[in-house]
């Protein structure tokens, strides 16, 4: 297969960036995307020039550290991970634009890579169950009925990429923090700090200067697990419940 | 030196409880003075990163990645076993001892593999309390499945992401330390160095990936939590970015390697398909419940598996259930990957390279329904259709067998500590529990024991006789390490030969793979021994490495790191060639039984082989730990 790439080059966060246009002519259907780079990428170094950076390290799918905007699409055309998209799902001749995730919480770093350190700190402001090594209880102890713990496991797929925000028109990252809250206010063990959890995560989510959601579903469309915005709709019921009855945080509920 | 295990007195069952009522204690008011450093953020590293941080130490965590929580144990599919017997199966510690011990082909320690054992019920309660949504009965109570090795089920699972889950409740505790400002994170960072002062680790050398700024951090102590080998064979199932980098620089400040050349290879993967292959996909095990091996029984060039279809009966092999009649397609890991190597070394290998050997489901669709194949396994085929273009719904599967995990690691006492002091590994970085062979669902079992439960109170042993004083940066061991680690990447970078750091990778890999891998003798490992030499010459002379060290270049990152995988790569073809015998995945073709199984021979070497650097050029000087076996009987394999 011969295609045309267009790639978005930049040398560093504070450099202006550009489109460049590659013609690469050695490129096989069993090829998966990211080793077509690959490919390309020797030819480069072979040349002297500079590799195109972008992240990648599994390869299987499920680390979350690869993205790419392939054709206006985050992870491009099947709904699955960049490093799962194989080239036969090009055709002979195609011209491919590809992009780093556009959002204004991710900056870009160089190229392709963009710093994703805001779901990090999302998290951090909330995402888990306090519960120190060693004290706990027997794990048949509480039984969780079976519908429960899949539902909370279909949140809990969520693999970090970042594409439910590249997806959104205003970069919105409800999908993302939503699937931690719901997987943690399905079960009864996130029971406790149900409330302080979902409004620390939305004012951190807030803060980072994701946009707001507008129910537009892109998100559920291009997610690579497939985590559906029903549990948007649980955290916005946990989200509200929190407001009216919590005493934490009271200044920074609902945003700022 | 003589090697001190450090196994503690008294019977079997008893070791652990006593060892830690005689460990010593910090004063929770006092951990608050020591500083950690724990480097890598997988299972292993993670999960000691939090237990540490909540029970009041300060704790530094680098990785490589750009999260913590991408770290490779996320890839691990199958599950995790504990001893629960929630199955009333007859499950017990001492089954799943004996079950592990008896799987790595009696070259582990029993004491070791017995805490493993102990601990990993209490795995499974912590890992709940996070909020893990493990797999669960309709009663609400946990499920649990099988796996190979063991005869009751005892594995825990979330769907085919199990990793992925413990590896979020790790992450997730991490991330609570993090917001309590216990821990500080460092993400996009690699250590290049460990530092050692008055002959202790002190602290480590880093460089910002973003960057590029060489950093020096100083500590009381400093655990590697960085993973295994496998990708010095270039393709093996790890992530990309998975290296040795840590461990051999730990290895080359004094820190022994043990058992370099225990590595497993896993038979079901997806089979490489071309040049421009970067990585090999792994296939779960379970597959080999339903699916038959086999080839034809004479050779055919380059059969497909649409063709394959066509193929009668009578002119099949299915060489496994041929062979093994007992076992069938189920004998374990080492022993089916073998059996694939030969029927290809015969000429008889499938698909377009002939390295492939057929995986068929028409038998169980026919017997079951597609909806029940369907059912077990959908996810995985869908998976395989997807990277082969092929349906295994309609033809058979190829597959062919992978590097996927690496037994050995930096030698470490029954503290996990290495040979210097201070310095500690945790999880696959380091060799003990798995002998010379794992079973499934243990490294998880592994890597979070390390770090929730036996880490959190060997530390406090060391700590309590270290002083508070914390180490300034300024000291001249880390001025000459940051120096040493500078040059190193100066060096590279100025090269400027003709060859990329991949075709040098890959043909390290290649070399490793053909005489290092699934079977190895000694004519073929010698031969190895001179290419890696004369590769590393070349590598020094000819590596075009393009960028500069003064920002994000990965082109650097992976020279740096397949510079430290040629020299690891001599050392595994050294420890190959002494040890004289075939145990687990590490198969001497001149030490098998008459019909080519494999022999051990426990009489020469029931012994760990521990490594000690030398310096640059210079022979590893072996070390050897006897391994005592007072509770079990060594016995040979067979699934005849």
């Amino acid at each position: 297969m011969k295609l045309t790439l267009k790639i978005w080059r930049q040398k560093g966060p504070h450099v202006k960036g550009e489109f460049k246009t590659y013609v690469h002519e050695h490129v096989s259907p069993d090829m998966s995307f990211l080793e077509m780079l690959d490919v390309l990428n020797t030819e480069l170094i072979k040349k002297g020039e500079e590799p195109i950076h972008f992240d990648h390290d599994c390869r299987e799918g499920i680390c979350g550290m690869c993205s790419l905007y392939i054709n206006g699409r985050p992870h491009g055309p099947l709904q699955t991970t960049t490093c799962q998209l194989h080239m036969r799902s090009f055709k002979d001749g195609e011209t491919i634009t590809i992009e780093p995730w556009r959002a204004k919480p991710f900056p870009v770093i160089k190229d392709l890579v963009v710093d994703r350190s805001a779901f990090d700190r999302i998290q951090q402001s909330g995402g888990y169950i306090s519960v120190n090594t060693g004290g706990a209880p027997d794990a048949n102890e509480i039984p969780i009925p079976k519908k429960i713990a899949d539902e909370a496991m279909d949140a809990a797929t969520c693999i970090g990429c970042g594409a439910c925000v590249a997806a959104c028109k205003n970069a919105s990252a409800m999908l993302f923090v939503a699937a931690k809250v719901s997987q943690l206010a399905l079960l009864p063990q996130g029971h406790p700090e149900r409330k302080e959890r979902v409004e620390r995560m939305v004012a951190q989510m807030d803060a980072e200067g994701f946009g707001a959601c507008t129910n537009t579903r892109a998100c559920e469309a291009e997610c690579p697990k497939g985590i559906s915005v029903a549990h948007i709709a649980r955290m916005n019921r946990e989200y509200y419940t929190a407001m009216l009855s919590s005493y934490e945080l009271p200044s920074k509920a609902g945003g700022e | 030196m003589t090697l001190d295990s450090k196994i503690p007195d008294g019977p079997l069952a008893e070791k652990w409880t006593r060892h830690k009522f005689n460990l010593k204690l910090v004063n929770p008011a006092n951990k608050r003075k020591y500083d950690i450093i724990v480097v890598g953020t997988g299972l292993a590293g993670a999960s000691a990163a939090a237990s540490l941080a909540e029970l009041g130490y300060n704790v530094k965590t680098f990785c490589f990645q750009d999260s913590p929580r991408r770290a490779h144990s996320i890839a691990a599919q199958g599950g995790i076993n504990a001893a629960k017997n929630y199955q009333n199966d007859g499950d017990s510690i001492y089954r799943l001892f004996y079950d592990t011990i008896k799987g790595g082909d009696y070259r582990a320690r029993e004491a070791n593999v017995y805490r493993l054992a102990e601990v990993s019920v209490n795995i499974i309660d912590q890992c709940v309390a996070q909020g893990v949504p493990f797999a669960r009965e309709y009663g609400g109570l946990l499920a649990n499945r099988s796996f190979g090795g063991a005869q009751v089920s005892r594995t825990f699972y979330a769907r085919g992401q199990t990793g992925q889950q413990l590896l979020l409740g790790a992450y997730a505790a991490m991330n609570r330390q993090i917001a309590a400002g216990k821990i500080k994170s460092y993400t996009r960072t690699e250590m290049l160095d460990v530092v050692l002062v008055d002959g202790k680790a002190r602290g480590i050398i880093t460089r910002d990936l973003v960057t590029g700024k060489i950093e020096a951090h100083s500590a009381h102590a400093v655990l590697l939590c960085t993973g295994g080998y496998s990708n010095v064979f270039y393709l093996s199932t790890n992530a990309k970015g998975s290296n040795v980098t840590a461990a051999w620089r730990a290895h080359r400040k004094g820190a022994f390697f043990g058992n370099p050349c225990f590595t497993q290879i896993h038979p079901t993967c997806i089979p490489v398909s071309g040049n421009h292959q970067s990585k090999l996909t792994l296939m779960s095990e379970s597959l080999r419940n339903d699916g038959r091996v086999w080839v034809p029984k004479k050779p055919i060039k380059g059969l497909t598996a649409r063709d394959a279809v066509n193929i009668p009966e009578s002119e099949r092999d299915y060489f496994l259930e041929r062979r093994y009649p007992a076992f069938g397609n189920l004998v374990p890991r080492d022993v089916a990957s073998r059996n694939a190597k030969y029927v290809c070394d015969e000429g008889r290998g499938v698909g377009p390279t002939g390295l492939a050997v057929f995986l068929d489901f028409a038998d169980a669709i026919k017997r079951d329904g597609k909806k029940t194949i369907e059912s077990k396994y959908g996810n995985l085929f869908d998976m395989y259709q997807q990277i082969t273009g092929d349906n295994p719904y309609e033809v058979p599967m190829m597959i062919y067998p992978a590097v996927h995990y690496t037994m050995g690691g930096l030698w470490v006492d029954y503290n996990l500590m290495t040979t210097v002091p201070g310095l500690y590994a945790l999880g696959e970085a380091n060799f003990s529990d798995h002998g010379a062979n794992r079973l499934g669902a243990s490294a998880l079992m592994q890597g979070l024991a390390d770090g929730y439960f036996i880490i959190p109170y060997t530390i406090g042993d060391y700590l309590a006789g270290m002083p508070y004083e914390k180490v300034s940066t300024d000291r001249p061991e880390f001025k000459e390490a940051m120096e040493q680690v500078t040059n190193r990447l100066k060096k590279l970078l100025s090269i400027k030969g003709k060859k990329t750091v991949d075709e040098f990778h890959r043909e390290l890999g290649m070399t490793m793979w053909d005489y290092c891998g699934m079977s190895r003798n000694e004519e073929g490992l010698k031969k190895a021994k001179k290419k890696i030499q004369e590769l590393r010459e070349e590598f020094w002379q000819n590596v075009n490495v393009v960028g500069s060290a003064n920002e994000l270049n990965m082109e650097l990152e992976k020279a740096n790191r397949v510079s430290d995988f040629m020299e690891l790569a001599e050392l595994m073809v050294d420890d190959a060639l002494h040890r004289k015998e075939s145990c687990g995945g590490h198969f001497r073709e001149e030490s098998a039984t008459e019909d080519g199984e494999a022999k051990r021979n426990d009489n020469e070497f029931a012994y760990v082989a521990a490594w000690e650097y030398k310096g640059e050029n210079q022979p590893e000087v072996l070390h050897k730990e006897e391994l005592k076996f007072e509770n079990v009987k060594l016995t040979q394999r067979s699934y005849k």
